[in-house]
């Protein structure tokens, strides 16, 4: 397992957020966290990438416990929910930033953005500033600047929240084909069971700050194993889903 | 008109995304409202002249009564000018005090949770609510020889009331909440995922100040200065209970202008007003700027 969460509990003034979590993803694998609001999956992205520390139990990153190693630290990029783009900088020194700060020559630095404009097919906009982009633009440029740094880990917290409708199934495929291309371990929180099931290896279901049930997509759909999951999970919709596919 | 609409609306698309709140505005499609408009615009201006411009041309014709040699002996006497080097002087520290700390507070009471946030946020306002003649006893009575630390500040010669520290001090209270009450809003919009995200690439403190906040803070952060200095400027009730009222030692150009009316010398009143018409007016130029580049 590249990430490991063991028995981790963690609560905001008196608010329990996570109780006993523990779920394991493997290398290269897509986990998908999905559950209602309020279910705690933001909290245990959070923790993955330091924003917030738990109070008991282990996160275990490529081996090596990082509970006190710092977010910046632990080889991770994380993709916010609304992507918080630096919106005083252009798009190219959106992805550059992380570079920068890890004190890059400046050759290099643009090696890479150059790089990453291509793989996110936007190489003439880096000139842009963030608001003048759509929302699909934005993502992938939140995406570009979160694999900057070479991470090994990408987090992904609600990624396709802020995108409508209409173009989210579009996004959801590039970001899988993405993903599958650069080859990263990849955690991403979403509600939307859909969405989980057509993009995941492995889901994790979390309900009231627990897990519920781990598994694929399958899995997951045919064997549910608590009342929760059968609720949640729409089988029917995924059945038909199947029988297109 | 249409194609005006449409263009606004293109622009909300690919420019706001989620956040954006669409606003359009159109004028009026009929013209039957122009009496009404008419009619406001007129009272508008005739009562911005009788309260405005009247009073300034009254202070203008006042300070050039006697002629410009006696406006310029008036304005270049040695206790306006020593009145002028205080009311810098104190302007320059509260506008620096209330810079530094009002960066802090806002940043504290934007970016971090804790207990009596709330608290603390109305406390810093509480120089708007306070009469400045209160703020002006408030200091007297803690810093004075019969008040808190009096005899304290005796025994180390320490001279507050009634000497320029005091001035100071209470130019600092009276401005206290204009940077805070600029910079508050803004940074408590800009929420704190833009920061999270720089510190999670490695950024230090300084740099995600110097590269993510101060950007989008740096117009409040000016617009708040200016205001401060225009406040801190005219400041009277405050410093004119703390000062003693010392001409050449804490006067400060609003009181001195008092001093000389109160001794008839209405002429010349006028003409250290002057001065202090004009800095305002390079103020609110300064301040016209700010919003326009702001825009």
């Amino acid at each position: 397992m590249y990430v490991e969460m063991k028995h981790i509990n963690k609560t905001f003034d008196g608010f329990q957020a996570s109780k006993e979590v523990s779920f394991g993803v493997a290398k290269g694998h897509l986990a998908a966290l999905l559950g209602p609001s309020g279910s705690g999956k933001t909290t245990i992205l959070r923790m993955i990438a330091g924003l917030d520390k738990p109070d008991s139990g282990d996160i275990i990153i490529d081996g090596a416990r990082v509970n006190d190693i710092p977010g910046s630290k632990r080889g991770i990029g994380f993709v916010f929910q609304n992507y918080a783009l630096f919106r005083y900088m252009t798009v190219a020194d959106n992805i550059a930033f992380g570079l920068q700060v890890q004190k890059k020559s400046k050759a290099e630095i643009k090696e890479r953005v150059g790089e990453l404009l291509q793989l996110i097919s936007m190489e003439d906009l880096g000139k842009r500033y963030p608001h003048q982009l759509s929302g699909g633009q934005r993502q992938r440029v939140a995406f570009a600047r979160a694999l900057a740094p070479n991470p090994h880990l990408l987090l992904l917290d609600e990624p396709f929240a802020a995108i409508d409708a209409k173009v989210r199934r579009e996004l959801r495929t590039w970001l899988r084909n993405m993903i599958e291309k650069v080859g990263i371990t990849s955690i991403f929180v979403t509600h939307d069971q859909e969405e989980a099931m057509e993009v995941a290896d492995t889901v994790i279901i979390t309900n009231q700050g627990k897990i519920e049930q781990i598994g694929t997509p399958e899995d997951i759909c045919l064997h549910p194993q608590t009342d929760f999951v059968a609720d949640f999970i729409d089988a029917a919709r995924y059945e038909a889903m199947m029988a297109v596919k | 008109m249409s194609e005006n609409k449409q263009e606004i609306y293109q622009q909300d698309i690919v420019g706001d995304g989620v956040h954006s709140i669409q606003k359009v505005i159109e004028p009026p499609k009929y013209d039957s409202s122009n009496a009404v408009k008419y009619v406001l615009i007129g009272l508008s201006t005739l009562f911005l002249f009788v309260m405005l411009i009247l009073p300034l041309i009254v202070v203008i014709t006042n300070a050039l009564r006697d002629g410009w040699a006696a406006y310029k002996d008036a304005v270049l006497d040695k206790y306006t000018i020593k009145a002028l080097q205080l009311t810098l002087l104190a302007t320059a520290c509260a506008v620096a005090v209330n810079t530094i700390f009002g960066l802090f507070a806002s940043f504290l009471l934007s970016k971090f949770y804790f207990r009596g946030r709330q608290v603390l946020a109305a406390l810093i306002d509480i120089p708007f609510s306070i009469s400045p003649v209160i703020a002006g006893l408030i200091f007297i009575l803690t810093f004075g020889n019969i008040g808190w630390m009096g005899d304290f500040l005796k025994t180390y010669h320490i001279k507050i009331v009634f000497a320029v520290p005091g001035v100071i001090l209470a130019t600092v209270f009276v401005t206290f909440p204009f940077v805070f009450r600029e910079l508050f809003p803004v940074l408590n919009a800009q929420g704190k995922d833009e920061e999270e995200a720089a510190a999670l690439m490695g950024a230090g403190g300084f740099t995600i100040f110097r590269r993510i906040t101060f950007p989008h803070i740096k117009w409040a952060l000016l617009y708040g200065v200016i205001l401060c200095t225009a406040r801190a400027m005219g400041e009277f009730g405050a410093v004119s209970v703390i000062s003693g009222h010392l001409r050449g030692k804490t006067n400060t150009l609003p009181l001195h202008v008092e001093i000389l009316y109160n001794e008839f010398n209405t002429m010349a009143a006028f003409a250290v007003s002057s001065i202090l018409v004009i800095l305002a007016v390079l103020i609110l130029i300064a301040r016209s700027i700010v919003e326009w580049k702001a825009k």
